[in-house]
């Protein structure tokens, strides 16, 4: 237990011999290390969060008005696929890899990841995929003219990606670049995979590994199982586009719903692949700035599994419209709202854990606090749409993109920021403002309820997604400009963010080893880490290594 | 077109006029107060905790470390799944109380084909073809008729969805789906494609105007006739018949025959064009002929060229097709 006294001497931030520019910058290239890697990760998840953020933004001044003449058609349509790509795959997935990178081998004890350099390729892959995204801008049409950046939507519905109906090569770079990144993607899920199998140290069983690794664990397991379809699918669609094949051509006797199947068997666990890091982080900062251990930890841990399997048996419910038997709707429908129970508890947990604690409002726990209620209407739109007719009404409306986005923003975003105020002590040495991290979480959280909340009205009153206008007098225009409105909320909060993250890393607060006083192995080295993350590799004896530490009176080991 | 029916302009889901819409709004509501409810007492919880667990200033000593209850993991369990599965049975009873209808001997069958960027409408039984604005009988007591839709896609996907009239069903190339209404009033319906299609995916507008019974048979005859041949305009009919307008628009009775684009025999007996994205009035259908993409950017129909005089010929003769 040498490694968990807390009387070793932390390194003050800034003390390190600062190398030149360059040595620096060779050394982010060249480093295997797993926490260079995971920030390199959250960073340029970071960037695409950035672009595609503003992306939205123009997408959303063009649907302020009816008829408005801000963008036209192809413009649009280019900026929604890219938005959602992006967002899903360049935003959501380096976040996972990013987080899991940084702290699953600290929260086991371990030195690394099992595969280091396995990792850095999997890191580049996913960022040079990303970059070949957005080459397409200037590259897809060749010497012919302007670049094209894909406009087929996110998921890429066949045969609109045919050659007939999308010419020249944007789509082609859409397969490609997702295609790369899903490659590192496969390495650093196995690499994870690998690491929380074999490296755990001594005495962290299963039952004690900390539920944050637990739901990683179980999330990268599902990337192996779902991206494979995802890629199988993308060479069924080249060997259409080049090689005369007719999987999706239906010219030819090939089936479009055949890329719906393949899509959304990877299409929807990956909601669950994204939202699983946003319960892990929860599962994280909701007990300790509760003060209290996870309530029901066994049952979390069942219901991650749960969630895990079950969200590979729902993806038929992306595709109620397209007129499948009714046996099938029924299944799907049965399956989708059954998923719901697993995640209802997980709530439940949760606040159980909240439940007479000693609750301090840090920023990481006001954003989780409000993770709660926003999740909580998250899935109740959720099992709304799963309910087959209803779904027939509100399917591709902006009812859904209502939902999705209180998926994703007030479900995994919250908890992103969450985990940036939380951690980055840890990564950095220092702390991120208290006062700007306030108004990053007001503007924000304002600014995303103004947005998303009228958003579910127009779809209701029959407005669908992915239109780059509208007739006015539909009942939609009041609703529309007020979403519009909301966007500009939400932008003040991410430049209070931004300015909290840029002042903090200079001047921020010194945090030392353990600034939330926490139970979790990462905050028994210092501040940043060592490379080699611990001296010793630590034992430990309970769920709660530092709680046994600082509380011998009373260890957690005694109740196992 | 029925100068008495009023066009309902917000295509709203909660005032539905047809048998599955209305199907839908009953579960709506089952659904809406159920998740209502949750809300309103996960909401209430976070909030105590919010405010009754607070760490009060220079409270520093650790509450007491509760670890779980299996009793209270239980019954959070149990009635999530109670809840679920009553949701479950309500909704696969409407499932098959739409998806399972058969039609009637009497139903109005119609097939719908999607393309990019307009519908094209066909009667089968009728030998009726127009575009863009479907005409369906009111299902009246005495006279129920319910109309049968095939939706079949020349190109890609496309999506049908009236909302006041049934929920969406696709339309999928080289599939043949079906749906169905049976509207109870008169009027005109507004819907639009909900499945992206493309440039113009946002213009693919979609009218149901349901007729009373005897106003559909009359709508029937009038569309059945061939096209007027109004001499006064054969300048006109001559510049479009000796352009390259023929290879994709057909006008009955004359040799233009071509499928790629609308029908325009009953030009004008519908009351917009370009699918919706313009009303069919006379400026707006000379500046669709003079260049379309500045009405509807990426159309699939070319700006022809035509000199102005021959632009007013050909106006004025589509202006006779009634």
């Amino acid at each position: 237990m040498a490694v968990l006294d807390r009387s070793l001497a932390s390194s003050s931030p800034g003390e390190a011999v600062r190398l030149p520019v360059a040595s620096r910058l060779h050394d982010w290239v060249v480093t295997a290390d797993h926490k260079k890697l995971g920030l390199m990760y959250i960073a340029s998840g970071l960037v695409f969060f950035l672009v595609a953020g503003v992306m939205a933004s123009m997408m959303r001044i063009q649907l302020a008005f009816p008829q408005n003449d801000f963008l036209g058609p192809n413009t649009f349509n280019r900026l929604m696929t890219m938005h959602g790509t992006t967002m899903v795959f360049f935003v959501g997935m380096p976040m996972f890899f990013g987080f899991a990178n940084y702290l699953v081998p600290l929260q086991i004890g371990a030195r690394d990841l099992a595969f280091p350099r396995l990792n850095a390729f999997g890191f580049w892959m996913f960022l040079f995929g990303g970059l070949l995204l957005y080459f397409s801008a200037i590259g897809s049409e060749g010497l012919y003219g302007a670049g094209s950046t894909p406009d087929v939507g996110w998921f890429a519905y066949a045969p609109l990606t045919s050659r007939t109906f999308s010419r020249g090569n944007a789509t082609d770079y859409w397969i490609l670049g997702i295609l790369l990144s899903s490659v590192g993607s496969t390495a650093t899920a196995i690499n994870l995979v690998t690491t929380v199998a074999t490296m755990r140290c001594p005495g962290m069983t299963l039952r004690r590994m900390p539920l944050f690794v637990w739901i990683l664990w179980v999330d990268a397991i599902l990337v192996l199982f779902v991206l494979s379809p995802l890629t199988a699918a993308q060479v069924m669609l080249l060997f259409d586009r080049f090689l005369g094949a007719h999987f999706f051509d239906t010219q030819a006797g090939g089936s479009a719903v055949l890329w719906q199947h393949f899509f959304w068997f990877f299409g929807h666990p990956e909601v669950y692949v994204l939202i699983l890091p946003a319960f892990a982080i929860a599962s994280e900062v909701i007990p300790v700035f509760s003060r209290k251990p996870l309530f029901g930890y066994p049952i979390m841990v069942a219901a991650t599994i749960c969630i895990g399997m079950i969200s590979m048996s729902v993806w038929v419910h992306h595709m109620f419209v397209v007129g499948l038997e009714p046996g099938a709707n029924t299944f799907f429908a049965a399956s989708t709202m059954a998923i719901a129970v697993p995640t209802g508890i997980k709530i439940f947990n949760w606040l159980g854990t909240m439940w007479g604690g000693r609750i301090r409002f840090r920023v990481p726990m006001l954003w989780c606090t409000a993770f709660l209620v926003e999740f909580v209407l998250a899935g109740l739109t959720g099992v709304i749409l799963a309910t087959v007719p209803i779904d027939w009404q509100l399917s591709d409306s902006y009812f859904v993109v209502a939902h999705f986005h209180f998926v994703l923003i007030g479900g995994l975003l919250f908890n992103i920021f969450a985990a940036i105020y939380y951690w980055f002590p840890k990564a950095t040495g220092r702390m991120l403002d208290e006062g700007l991290g306030r108004k990053h979480f007001f503007w924000f959280v304002l600014g995303f309820n103004l947005t998303f909340l009228p958003m579910h009205v127009p779809g209701l009153l029959g407005m669908p997604r992915r239109i780059y206008t509208y007739m006015p007098g539909r009942g939609w225009d009041a609703w529309n400009l007020v979403v519009t409105a909301g966007v500009a909320v939400q932008a003040v909060g991410i430049l209070f963010f931004l300015w909290n993250v840029i002042s903090s890393l200079r001047g921020g607060e010194p945090a030392g080893d353990d600034p939330w006083d926490a139970w979790t192995l990462e905050w028994a080295t210092t501040s940043p880490p060592p490379e080699y993350n611990f001296e010793e590799i630590p034992t430990v004896r309970s769920r709660r290594p530092l709680w046994d530490l600082k509380h011998p009176e009373d260890p957690d080991w005694r109740w196992e | 077109m029925n100068p008495g029916s009023p066009v309902h302009a917000i295509p709203d889901m909660f005032s539905p006029v047809s048998a599955p819409a209305e199907a839908i709004r009953q579960l709506w509501w089952l659904l809406g107060g159920i998740s209502g409810a949750i809300l309103l007492i996960v909401g209430g919880v976070v909030w105590w905790c919010a405010t009754r667990f607070r760490a009060l200033p220079g409270e520093d000593r650790e509450p007491p470390q509760v670890y779980g209850s299996n009793q209270i993991e239980f019954a959070w369990t149990i009635v999530p799944v109670l809840i679920v599965f009553v949701l479950f049975l309500a909704t696969a009873r409407t499932i098959y109380d739409v998806q399972a209808m058969a039609p009637p001997a009497d139903a109005l069958e119609v097939t719908l084909v999607g393309h990019q960027w307009w519908w094209e409408i066909r009667y089968p039984g009728l030998g009726v073809v127009t575009a863009n604005e479907l005409h369906v009988p009111a299902s009246v007591p005495g006279a129920k008729r319910p109309t049968f839709l095939t939706l079949e896609s020349a190109d890609v996907i496309h999506s049908f969805w009236v909302p006041q009239l049934a929920g969406k069903t696709d339309v999928v190339p080289a599939r043949r789906n079906r749906t169905w209404v049976e509207p109870t009033e008169t009027g005109t319906f507004l819907g639009q494609c909900a499945e992206f299609c493309g440039t113009q995916h946002a213009n693919m507008l979609l009218r149901v105007v349901v007729d009373s019974p005897g106003d559909f048979a009359a709508w029937v005859e009038a569309q059945k006739r061939p096209a007027v041949a109004d001499p006064l305009v054969a300048a006109g009919r001559a510049v479009f018949e000796s352009t390259s307008c023929v290879n994709c628009h057909t006008v009955a009775g004359t040799g233009a025959k071509g499928t790629f684009g609308p029908d325009l025999t009953h030009l004008m007996s519908r009351t917009t064009i370009a699918s919706g994205a313009a009303d069919n009035v006379h400026a707006q259908l000379r500046a669709w002929i003079v260049d379309p993409h500045a009405i509807k950017p990426g159309a699939l129909m070319p700006a022809m060229k035509l000199p102005d005089d021959q632009v007013d010929a050909v106006t004025a003769y589509l202006s006779t097709l009634r």
